[in-house]
This record gives C-alpha cells, structure tokens and sequence, in this order.
C-alpha cells in the first residue's frame, strides 16, 4: 500500500476488505464533515440565513441546515454542473473543490461548507476558455452522456494539484471515487495525463 | 427533380469528413458543466414531487390517508395512485404523491402519507426453480434433429450449468422529468431515449390529444434501453401539476427507487449438455433454461448464440413470475445471457475434449449465418493476435503453481442495429448558413456529432459550418434511441436531406455557372462545374444566388431499404478476456480486455472505439461486480444503492485494446449501429478465462470472490 500517492475511498476498501490495512488519511479529508466544536450555537431546524463563497463571491442564502452542498449549488445558486447521482459519497459525481480539497458535496451540509472556499465546475472552466483539464477530456473523448463528467473533471483537477506528475497507476487511484458508467475510463486515464503534463506548463493551473 | 439523386456514401478515399477522428462537437458543454440535462432544468414556478412507494413485494393496499400531508408547510397538491383496494406486485410500486415548494418539503409531506398493507406471499428469487412453485411456467419443447442419437454416437459430451443474474442499469441521472399539465395543453422535459413518441404516449395516458404535447430534452444522463415511454411517475407529475394550478412539477427517482424500480435486465440459468466429435465439431445441443423478467417472467435468450444451425438441438426453457420490478431492455436485450450460455458452454466442450476453444469456435463457424462466417474467421484471428493468444493461452487449468492463476478466454457477438424510420430537414439560407434538425437525441452515443459529420460530407463544408437541433417533439420526426438504431436512422435521414437541399441549391448557382444543375458538386466549400473546378462560386456566392428564399428539404428513410445502401444491418464481433484470478482471494483482475468489431461504414472512428470501450467496460462490471440482491424474508431489494451495488471503476478495467474492422468489404455495407454490438460477449469471455486460468467453471456470475472461492471448495458449485 505504500506505493499509493494519496488516499481513493475504492482502494481502501478493497484494501480493508481483503488485508484489512486502514487507510490513515480518511479522518484528515472528512475533517470538513465534523461535527461542530462544543460551545458553538445550535443552528436550525428551521432555515437559517448562510454565506458560502463560491467561486471566489460570497453568496447569501437562506437553507435548513440539513441542505447539502450539493443541493444550495443545484437549487439555491443554479450552478448544475455538479450532479446529484448516488447521494450517499459513493460515486463523485457532485464532486467540487474545497479549500482546493477535492469533496462529495452530497456528503457536506452546506451550512458546514461556510467559511471555505467552493470553487465549482462553472468556476474554473468554460466552453470559451477550457481549463487544460476540459480540454483533455474533450480531445480524449473522456465522456458519454457526460453525467459523470463535471465531478470527474473536479476531481482530476484536485488529484492534479497534489500530485502534478501522475503515473497512470496513481490515476486510477487518484480518480477511483468517481464512478462512470457509460465505460470512459479509457478516455479519463489518458486525459489526466495530459492534463499533468499541460498544467506543468504553469499558464491555467 | 426529375431524377432521383445520387445518395450512396463518397468511396473511401474521396471522404473528407466522414471517417474523421472529430472531436465530440458537444464536448466542451459536456466537460465544463454547462451541458444542461432535464435534472438540471429550472422550469419558472416549478414545484418538486415526491412519492410513497410501497414497502412490500406483495400486498393489498387497505387504507390512504392523506390528510396531514395537506397540511405540511409548502405542499401545493396530493395525489393517490393506489387506492385502497389496490394489489401491489412489488416493492417500490407507486401509492400516493405531494407536490410542494421546495424538495425537502415534498419528502417532508410525503413521509406523512398513512398507508395501511395487508401482506400477502411474495416470491423474488428464481435460481431455484423447486421453490417456484406455481410461479414457474415451463414453455414448449423446441427440437431439430435427433438429439438422442447424436448423444449416443458422440465421441465427447461435455455438461454444465451456468447462472446470469439480474442486473440494474443504475443510470447516473435517474428516471424522471418535469411536467407542465394546462388543461387540454402538456408540456414535458424528460429523461428519454425517446423524444419523439414520448409526447404522444403521454398524451395517451392524460386523455388529451397528441397534439398538444411538447417534448424538450437537451442532454440525458443514461438510458441503456430503459428510459423510452413516460413512466408511471411521469403521469403523477402530470397529475400533481393540473391539480396545483398548471405549476410545472419536478419528479425524479431518489437512487434507492432507481435501482428498485428503473429497469434491470431479466435473469437466466441453464444446464446445458454439448456432444461432439474430438476434432472438435460439435453435434448437438440440450438446453433446460429458466430465469425471470420479474412479474411477467419473459422468454427465452437465444440459444445456440451465433451457431444457430447446429443440426441437432434440443431446449426448454421455464420462465418465472417474480413480485420485483419489472425488466427493461438493457443494452442488447438477451444476447449477453445468449453469448454466456453458448459461449461458456462451447468453452467447457473445448475444455473436455483437450482443444483450444478458439479451434473449436473455428470448427463450428459453418453454423454461424453464411453472412457471418469468413468475419468471425477473420475476427477470431485478429483478436487472438492483439491478445496473444498463441503465447499466452494454456489448456484450462495448466496455469503453474503461483496462487495467482492467469487465463484467457474468448467469445463472440452479433446484433442487427438496422437504423430507425428517420426524417431530417436541412436549411441553407441565403447567408450561407446551414441548419439541420432532426427529433432525435444524443445519448452519448455521439449522435449529434455523426449527424453533423454526415451533413457537412455531403455539402462540402466543414462541419463547423453547419448547425445542428435535436430533441424537440416539433422537429422531423425520428425514433426511439434503442437496438442501436439511431445511427443508422439518422445518417440515411440526414443524407438523403442535405444531398435534396443541395440539389436545389445547384439549380440556384447553375445559372451564374453557365452550368447545367446535374453538372455541379460541392467540394470543400466551393460549388464548382464537375471536371473545370476553375468554374466554381464560393458556398456563400452560390448561396446569394438564392436570393430571399431560403431552400428548406427534407430527407425521409422508412427504417428498411434507403435504395442506395446506406446503412443495413448484421455487426459481428470477437472479444478476448485476459484475466489473473488469486486462489486465495478469490479476486479476479482484468489484465487486458481485447475487442475486434465491425460496425459497416464508420462515420466517426474516435466515437465508435469510445462506444466499444463503453460497452466492454460496462461488460466488466456486470462480469465481475454487478448483481441486483434480493431478500425472500422481505421481498426487497437489498444493495438499492451505489456503495453495495457495485459498478466499475477506472481501476478495475486493466487494459483495452479495441479493433475496430474497418475494411472495405464491411464498409460497403454501409452504416451498422454500434450501441449494443460491444456490450455482449463480456460476461462469457471473461467466464471463460476465469475458468481457463483455475480449471473449474465459475458458474454463477457474477465473478466475485465467493462465487470464485465456493466453486475452488466445491460448495455451491
């Protein structure tokens, strides 16, 4: 296990599964998710006025305090890119950027996302002016009915800044937590590592 | 015209954009997030639906009670599906729905729904028919030949039993849409592989006419046969709009209902015993299949798979009636099930005679249809190169004494992918502009891509300089996206309208040409006199000849012949599985996947090998993972969910090699469907290696690591 570059949910599963190795990293990456320090003031249940920074704005919204991320993104603010899929931190689909941080935002209550930085698909890539990691799952034919897409482009996004130089072996780790089912893994493995070696030319990481 | 045109496909060589490696057109949207699927769609007013779904697998409803449902804070409208009375065939079955302002309301409001059940007996499993009871229905004998002779006269009889489970399409956008309902007057926003027929059927359901329904679908995220008619759920938005006041209402499956109720591909078991000769020419075949559809309990698959001609034949098949929700077509409906009996079957024959199966497949081609034979031939040849085959393949069970076993295994698929009754119109306006519409949809299979490809071949453009709409009911009619049908459909449409639009054009430009109209030809954006390019007028030039009047036609194909060979049907495939099993895990791994196809005329290759790695990819996950799990003490379904139902990840596929059999005599066949072709022939290659690397058949699918450990210790095997 010592050969994997960071933590993917699948590979430690797999590895709890059959030798039974935990996964050091896990508490570390759902730190975000913790419950409150004690002596902070109880919130809700009705809803509560909430200020997330998305994508670099602060945005003001008013939500129970059982919404997720994922849903004030999709129908608080209209940012549709992330995709409601398993609802349950199996499948990377709703997958956005914290603090830089790769997360299932189906898996943070939004009211736990303030205070962070949210940075969304819609925030870091456009048709007009592709991120070098749209591109490369475009020009790799990376996607089907596309579903899937948006949280795995997040994903290689945060998998691609803590680890710039990739072998293929540590993309399917990397990028194990998200799931396709279209079957466009091909596409994906060769698009993170053109997208490595696009974003080590410094000009759009 | 007094002539018809000329549509038959340019010959290979003289092709400029069909056959181009082009970049999915709607790539970009589609990775930056700004594709907008019906999930994602804000219809203004908008209210979110939520159901009741029954617990039970079978019961009869007794009592609704709806009324402090009415009263949760936000709730615009109730409507009951199930009335008492009502008998439930199983879990998930729609009871009772609210509409509200907001979706955490709706669940809110719909949790306060009382429903009262009276249970009643339930049957969800089928593997072993001796407890099926009544539910099981044994169909007719079918026979050829004389099967028992060709037993007793045979040099070798080979046995075996082999499962196929039920599987879950698990699409990552679930079923659902948005419905407006104004009195005589419906507008929907579906998920659907169907846009164009999904007005007219809903229309049926609400008593309304066709004719006033509008369809809407930009993207949607899934369908692999399952998402075709309006479903129940579509009639309960509906219902809960008209009666909120004609507010548009939102109603999506949660994932849990997804994988309950969405569709899954029906099961199949079989004992299966072949005779034949040790040259390895196989004799006869004796199949008794059962499996089920869910409530209706379904046919047979086809069987002998590919080898249909085998003169000695025998086979029963039971099908069983089961309180689960009930099946959909999934991605090639019965041929996977087909190709793992067969296949599987033909392996353990190989296996008893001491023969490589690949010789043996050889052996028996002469079985195949005539169309068929010198592909699978050549096929069979190409694969067993890409995989290694002569290097790498042992007799089964010869996989030295390393707890790690390697093996490989092989199988073969065919499917028709004729294309659909298709209609296309094409514009070009004065200003040179080119639209082109069809009724049809994208299910990321390339569609929009292909359309545009095929119209700019046949205008002399580039494809940027053609615009494209689809997935509006308003628009010329096309098909259901199923059977792989699409393609074909819409490249013999599209054709056959850009070829009539620029026959109008050239009689526009002919004038100024000092031409006549027969005599001109689009070629690289230039409408020039055939045989003197130096006569020629730019696109646009020939365009303003046109003068105010914009030409509009239509191209139309009735889904048989297109007289001029555009598209036919009868893909063939030949996929080999390398895998390595550890005989102390259990675990199975992929080490690389190889795939030979042939498709006819490829309009684009990039996204035809996209679809093949799909379909083998997907293939590998009902292989090696997928499996819908029912408990009989409760009637219900228990991994509706992502984490315990388990697809394929990007670490789980090893490597894929695809083949696609590009030569001239499959591409004057013109345009084949590709969607289901690849998908088939997985579960028995992968079966089979399995088998080859271990030296026991792993009957049951799919491949985990207690199936594989259970038949290594003889239990269950």
């Amino acid at each position: 296990m010592s050969s994997r570059k960071g933590f993917s949910r699948r590979g430690f599963l797999q590895g709890a599964g059959i030798g039974g190795v935990l996964g050091t990293g896990l508490l570390e990456r759902n730190a975000v998710a913790a419950p409150a320090p004690a002596g902070a003031a109880v919130a809700g249940p009705g809803a509560v006025p909430i200020t997330l920074n998305i994508n670099g704005k602060p945005v003001n919204l008013t939500v129970e305090p059982r919404v997720t991320l994922i849903d004030a993104l999709r129908d608080y603010v209209d940012l549709t890119g992330a995709k409601r899929v398993c609802d349950r931190g199996t499948c990377g689909a709703c997958t956005v950027l914290m603090n830089g941080k790769s997360v299932y935002s189906c898996s943070v209550l939004a009211i736990d996302a303030q205070g962070r930085s949210i940075q969304t698909i819609e925030g870091m890539t456009s048709p007009e002016k592709m991120h070098p990691v749209s591109q490369a799952f475009w020009e790799n034919d990376a996607q089907q009915c596309g579903y899937c897409t948006s949280g795995f482009v997040m994903a290689c996004k945060g998998f691609l800044d803590e680890h710039p130089n990739p072998t293929e072996e540590d993309v399917k780790h990397g990028l194990g937590g998200n799931l396709c089912r279209c079957g466009t893994y091909v596409g994906v493995r060769a698009a993170a590592l053109q997208a490595a070696r696009a974003m080590k030319g410094g000009k759009n990481g | 015209m007094a002539n018809t045109p000329d549509y038959s496909w340019p010959p290979m060589s003289q092709r400029k954009v069909i056959g181009q490696r082009i970049n999915r057109l709607d790539g970009p949207v589609k990775a930056t997030g700004r594709a907008k699927y019906t999930s994602d769609t804000k219809v203004g007013g908008m209210l979110y639906g939520a159901y009741v779904a029954c617990p039970h697998a079978h019961a009869k409803v007794t009592s609704v009670d709806t009324s402090e449902a009415e009263k949760m804070p936000g709730v615009k409208a109730v409507h009951v599906m199930a009335p008492a009375g009502t008998e439930i065939q199983w879990q998930g079955w729609e009871v009772a729905a609210v509409a509200a302002l907001t979706e955490l309301q709706a669940r809110d409001a719909a949790r306060k729904i009382k429903v009262a059940y009276e249970a009643m007996p339930h049957l969800v499993h089928e593997g072993d028919l001796t407890k099926a009871g009544a539910n099981a229905k044994q169909g007719s004998e079918q026979k050829g030949g004389n099967v028992d002779q060709a037993f007793q006269q045979a040099e070798a009889v080979s046995e075996g039993y082999y499962g196929f489970p039920v599987i879950t399409h698990c699409c990552l956008e679930p079923h659902g849409q948005v419905v407006q309902w104004q009195g005589e007057n419906a507008s929907a926003w579906p998920s659907t592989q169907d846009v164009t027929d999904y007005g007219g059927q809903l229309a049926t359901s609400l008593k309304i006419p066709a004719t006033n329904v509008k369809v809407q679908m930009d993207y949607v995220g899934g369908g692999f046969g399952s998402k075709f008619s309006p479903d129940a759920w579509a009639v309960v938005a509906a219902n809960l709009s008209q009666k909120a006041g004609g507010r548009p209402v939102r109603l999506f499956l949660d994932r849990n209902m997804e994988q309950i109720i969405a569709g899954n591909r029906p099961s199949a078991f079989a004992k299966i015993r072949i005779a034949g000769n040790k040259d390895g020419t196989i004799t006869a075949w004796d199949s008794a299949s059962w499996g089920s559809g869910g409530f209706q309990p379904g046919g047979p698959p086809p069987q002998p798979y590919v080898f249909v001609n085998i003169p000695n034949y025998r086979r029963v098949h039971t099908g069983v009636s089961l309180n689960v929700g009930p099946s959909r077509a999934w991605r090639a409906p019965a041929n996977q099930a087909a190709s793992y009996l067969t296949c599987c079957a033909f392996e353990d024959f190989a296996a008893k005679i001491g023969m490589d199966p690949i010789e043996v497949f050889r052996k028996n081609v002469n079985y195949a249809q005539p169309a068929f034979q010198e592909r699978y031939q050549f096929q069979l040849s190409k694969a067993a190169e890409l995989a290694e085959w002569k290097k790498l393949w042992h007799p089964r069970g010869q996989s030295g004494a390393s707890p790690v076993k390697r093996g490989l295994g092989v199988a073969v698929g065919t499917w028709g992918g004729r294309g659909h009754a298709s209609n296309c119109r094409t514009t070009i306006h004065p200003d040179g502009s080119v639209l082109v519409e069809i009724g049809t949809q994208d299910l990321g299979t390339g569609t929009r891509t292909i359309i545009t490809q095929v119209a700019a071949e046949s205008l002399g453009l580039p494809v940027s300089a053609v615009k494209l709409e689809i997935g509006r009911s308003d628009q010329p009619r096309d098909g259901a996206s199923g059977g792989s049908s699409t393609v074909g459909g819409v490249s013999t449409s599209t054709r056959k309208s850009a070829v009539n639009a620029l026959e109008r054009l050239f009689e526009a430009a002919a004038p100024a040409l000092d031409a006549r109209p027969e005599q001109l030809q689009a070629v690289d954006g230039r409408i020039q006199v055939k045989g003197s390019p130096e006569k020629s007028l730019t696109w646009k030039e020939a365009c303003r000849k046109l003068g105010t009047a914009s030409i509009a036609e239509m191209g139309s194909f009735n889904g048989r012949d297109d007289g001029a060979g555009l598209s036919s049907e009868g893909a063939a495939g030949v996929q080999i599985a390398d895998v390595s099993v550890d005989t102390e895990t259990g675990v199975v791994s992929i080490n690389r996947y190889v795939a030979v196809q042939d498709c006819g005329t490829v309009i684009n290759p990039k996204l035809a090998e996209s679809v093949v790695y799909g379909g083998i990819i997907m293939g590998i996950g009902t292989a090696l993972f997928e499996e819908r799990i029912m408990d009989q003490q409760t009637g219900r379904m228990l991994n509706a969910d992502m984490e315990f139902y388990k697809l394929a990840g990007i670490g789980d596929v090893g490597d894929i090699v695809v083949h696609m059999d590009i030569r001239p005599e499959n591409d004057s066949k013109g345009v084949i469907g590709l969607g289901e072709p690849p998908a088939i022939p997985i579960c028995a290659a992968v079966g089979n290696a399995v088998a080859n690397a271990i030296g026991v058949r792993v009957a049951q699918l799919p491949m985990t690591p207690d199936h594989v450990l259970n038949t290594l210790e003889g239990r269950n095997a």
